[in-house]
């Protein structure tokens, strides 16, 4: 899995790319919380993501909660296919501010 | 009609280790396409298994270890069986049940999605004696 983390005006954008799984969860959530520490709004890039597990999804949602604590914004952004089929079988997808395309995400805030 | 006599898909062995699991991946969702599964399916199941072996991870062995995990998967008819055994301990089923969904926290998801992808699921006494033995069966169109 690797990740890059961009700073635009409108908050944080971080992209991961590849399998968010048990091996790499760990670095996801890492990642994930550093930005949440920063106190910006929050967009997470999941476009690359080929393969997201139920331990990649709880890295999610500890930085969306974490993010609301601090009155942050946390949005998902072109999610993919099987990523988003996860987030549906976990009933996530109504859950999390999700935008289809990283410009509607950027244009609408996080 | 009877199911016919199951057919060996695939047999895996490989270590408690989250390493290890991409290929575990790998090999079940290409045994699973080549039983004519769709990808929408293929996909399901693959997650299924991944989550499955994790909990054995985390809950049998109580973390990563170099103790085996075997999964064989075998089809009968319309019905894929996947059998994950362990040498762990015998553990209490009661504690890898589904979280209810609508308390919103990070974990305990594993189990709920291997419980909506399988069409069943159940704890079988292992016929070594020891460890626990997983039973998942999907049915396939």
């Amino acid at each position: 899995m690797e990740h890059a983390v961009r700073d635009e005006p409108q908050g944080l954008v971080v992209s991961f790319c590849g399998d968010v799984d048990l091996e790499n969860s760990p670095r996801a959530r890492e990642v994930l919380l550093r930005c949440v520490a920063q106190r910006k709004d929050l967009l997470v890039d999941l476009s690359a993501v080929s393969y997201i597990d139920s331990s990649g999804v709880a890295s999610l949602v500890e930085a969306f909660q974490a993010s609301k604590k601090n009155g942050r914004r946390f949005a998902l952004v072109a999610v993919n296919d099987s990523a988003m089929r996860v987030l549906q079988l976990a009933r996530l997808d109504k859950v999390f501010t999700i935008h289809n395309t990283l410009s509607d995400g950027l244009r609408g805030g996080a | 009609m009877r199911d016919p006599a199951p057919k060996r898909v695939l047999q895996l062995r490989f270590s408690a280790r989250a390493s290890e699991l991409k290929q575990v991946r790998e090999a079940v969702r290409a045994g699973v396409e080549g039983c004519g599964c769709s990808p929408e399916a293929t996909a399901d199941i693959v997650l299924a298994i991944d989550e499955a072996c994790q909990n054995v991870i985390r809950h049998a062995y109580c973390g990563e270890c170099d103790d085996a995990i075997e999964l064989e998967i075998e089809r009968s008819g319309d019905r894929l069986i996947f059998s994950l055994a362990d040498r762990a301990a015998p553990i209490d089923p009661e504690r890898v049940r589904p979280r209810d969904l609508d308390d919103i926290r990070p974990g305990g998801l594993g189990t709920h999605f291997i419980r909506r992808v399988m069409d069943e699921v159940e704890f079988c006494r292992p016929p070594s004696g020891r460890g626990n033995l997983l039973r998942m069966v999907r049915r396939i169109s």
